[in-house]
């Protein structure tokens, strides 16, 4: 199976991360490391490679200092990755970000996307989505659980608001991860250093034809007008007291917050 | 400008539209009414009537697109009916609840439409402009993990919004609004079809709706743990929630979690048992409006960031807590 991993590298949320003036996030304040929720979806990926046969191909959308977190993706177990990195693109929208990542995806041959279920810095969560549609591939999401069914099909399990469904689903599919799909696995040593002579094509917007598309930071659908810190909360009351004494100082505050009557 | 405001509604599994989608519907209203738009709440469904009736309270109308009986339960095709609706009528705004559902919907929304998102707003407003964008909708975010509030805006004035459960309060409309169908092309198969379906065992509260709502973390260590959290929860009348790594042990599951790629919550009481609030977690809960947690450690990150934190044993405190409540009670 030829897989696809939709991957974002971005801030180490380590407390570092700051936004810049004109309100969009300092990319230089903190290291960029491979987005958590992509990791999810990149361990489904290896397995059903391992399970199925087949390749991994990362591709994602980044400043160049986002090749670092890359080579974690590479040391797991994907054969290459494809970053996109344009000076074009800082600042971009998520529109901007869906239809660039849509263009790389219209260059490789896949059977199978998967995108993780929204990113530690943006957060939206719409990208994969918008990417399906742009593609008119089908569209799973929340999913739990990937296997192939037989040759041009997956079933997947999935969680859904009333609880879960499994659907059958045709390649080529975009899928869209949760957590559920398993704890991703640490790279090995062997993994580490087989990952310094894997690929990673670098291109730009001119390699893509969007040299001149109303695409990133020039013509982002959304900009920033105002930043504040947030209202400071009140200062923390500390209990230190045995179980018993501690106990009653909770549901005293509780009864004062009108939690408990 | 001559254009409208839709709110997107979701429907829960009673088929009626989820509070989050009342609160999406009260938020249009408002900025259509401050910004002299027309507003509408859009509902997709194979049988939306009641769903319709309820909305009508909140809206000014809405629209009701109904779908062909075999694409029940699927947010792919009502999210997709929707999208045809709007790339026909072209609304400026659309408010969408952000939910998993909602957020796929968004997403669907931005392709086919070729607009913007600005993603999980706490606070919304209308700008008349002159603050560097032009009129439209400013949208609240907490960013950072709540580090920064920033206030957005479409540099066209037209977007998708995705509006955080609890940021708008539902509030009904002077009048009942319209109801008016809209046909649309039957959309193709998109090959994707369901096996089977497993409904969940329906927890008692719903983590998103409960005022008060009871965490467990890494330091409930197993069984014993979450069964003291079940307690706690039952005691205080709340519904339990859990860390990323409760859920990832086994003891909770993925339903209950709250964090990034969990659930957002907005409770008056947040209560934290063996959480230490990784940033994670913390920005699925941070905008509870009183948080009380109780750790052993007294240098874990929600110190920082609750009223009263005690430092103890969940083990000792937490039966010497629900001992006192049932004694209060009676």
């Amino acid at each position: 199976m030829r897989i696809v991993v939709l991957v974002k590298p971005v801030p180490d949320a380590t407390g570092q991360e700051r936004l810049r003036s004109d309100g969009r996030l300092d990319r230089s304040a903190a290291p960029p490391v491979l987005n958590g929720a992509d990791e999810y979806t990149l361990e489904a990926a290896l397995r059903l490679v391992d399970a199925n046969g087949g390749e991994v191909t990362l591709v994602a959308m980044a400043p160049a200092e986002g090749r670092d977190a890359l080579r974690k993706g590479l040391a797991m177990g994907a054969a290459r990755a494809v970053l996109v990195t344009d000076d074009l693109l800082a600042g971009s929208c998520t529109l901007s970000t869906m239809q660039v990542l849509a263009a790389v995806l219209r260059t490789i041959e896949f059977d199978l996307v998967l995108a993780g279920a929204d990113s530690a810095d943006g957060g939206g969560g719409v990208v994969g989505a918008g990417i399906a549609t742009l593609l008119e591939l089908p569209l799973v999401s929340g999913a739990a659980a990937i296997d192939a069914a037989g040759e041009g099909a997956i079933h997947v399990r999935r969680i859904v608001g009333t609880g879960e469904e499994t659907v059958e689903a045709p390649l080529p599919v975009l899928v869209v991860g949760t957590q559920l799909l398993g704890e991703p696995r640490y790279p090995t040593l062997k993994g580490i250093m087989g990952a310094r002579a894997k690929e990673v094509a670098v291109r730009t917007l001119a390699d893509l034809g969007l040299a001149d598309a109303p695409i990133g930071g020039r013509s982002a659908t959304t900009l920033v007008v105002a930043q504040r810190p947030p209202a400071a909360r009140a200062a923390t009351r500390v209990v230190r007291e045995a179980p018993d004494v501690a106990a009653r100082e909770v549901v005293d505050f509780l009864v004062e917050r009108g939690a408990v009557r | 400008m001559s254009g409208a405001v839709w709110a997107v509604a979701e429907l829960g599994a009673d088929g009626l539209p989820t509070r989050l989608s009342l609160e999406a519907a009260t938020a249009a209203r408002t900025l259509a009414a401050a910004a002299g738009l027309s507003s509408a709440a859009i509902v997709a469904g194979v049988d939306p009537d009641a769903a319709a009736g309820a909305l009508a309270l909140y809206a000014d109308r809405v629209i009701v697109v109904r779908l062909p009986p075999g694409s029940a339960g699927s947010n792919v095709a009502s999210a997709g009916a929707i999208a045809t609706a709007a790339v026909a009528d072209q609304p400026d705004v659309l408010v969408v609840g952000a939910t998993p559902d909602g957020r796929e919907a968004s997403g669907i929304l931005a392709a086919r439409l070729g607009r913007g998102v600005l993603g999980n707003a706490t606070g919304l407003s209308w700008g008349e402009g002159g603050d560097g964008a032009p009129a439209g909708p400013r949208v609240e975010m907490s960013v950072l993990g709540g580090r920064a509030l920033t206030s957005s805006a479409f540099a066209d004035g037209r977007g998708i919004i995705t509006l955080r459960p609890g940021a708008v309060t539902a509030a009904p409309a002077a009048a009942a609004g319209t109801i008016d169908d809209v046909t649309i092309p039957a959309p193709a198969s998109t090959g994707v079809h369901v096996l089977r379906r497993a409904d969940a065992a329906t927890r008692a509260a719903s983590i998103e709706e409960a005022p008060i709502v009871v965490a467990g973390g890494r330091g409930l260590g197993g069984p014993d743990g979450v069964a003291l959290l079940e307690e706690l929860a039952g005691a205080l009348g709340g519904a339990v929630a859990a860390t990323r790594a409760a859920v990832d042990a086994g003891w909770l599951p993925f339903s209950v979690q709250v964090g990034q790629t969990g659930k957002t919550i907005r409770p008056a009481v947040y209560v934290g048992i063996g959480v230490s609030g990784a940033i994670q977690h913390r920005v699925g809960m941070q905008d509870a409006q009183t948080i009380v947690a109780i750790n052993r450690d007294p240098d874990a990150p929600l110190a920082e960031h609750a009223d009263l934190y005690v430092v103890g044993d969940m083990f000792e405190v937490v039966p010497a807590i629900v001992a006192a409540l049932r004694a209060r009670a009676t």
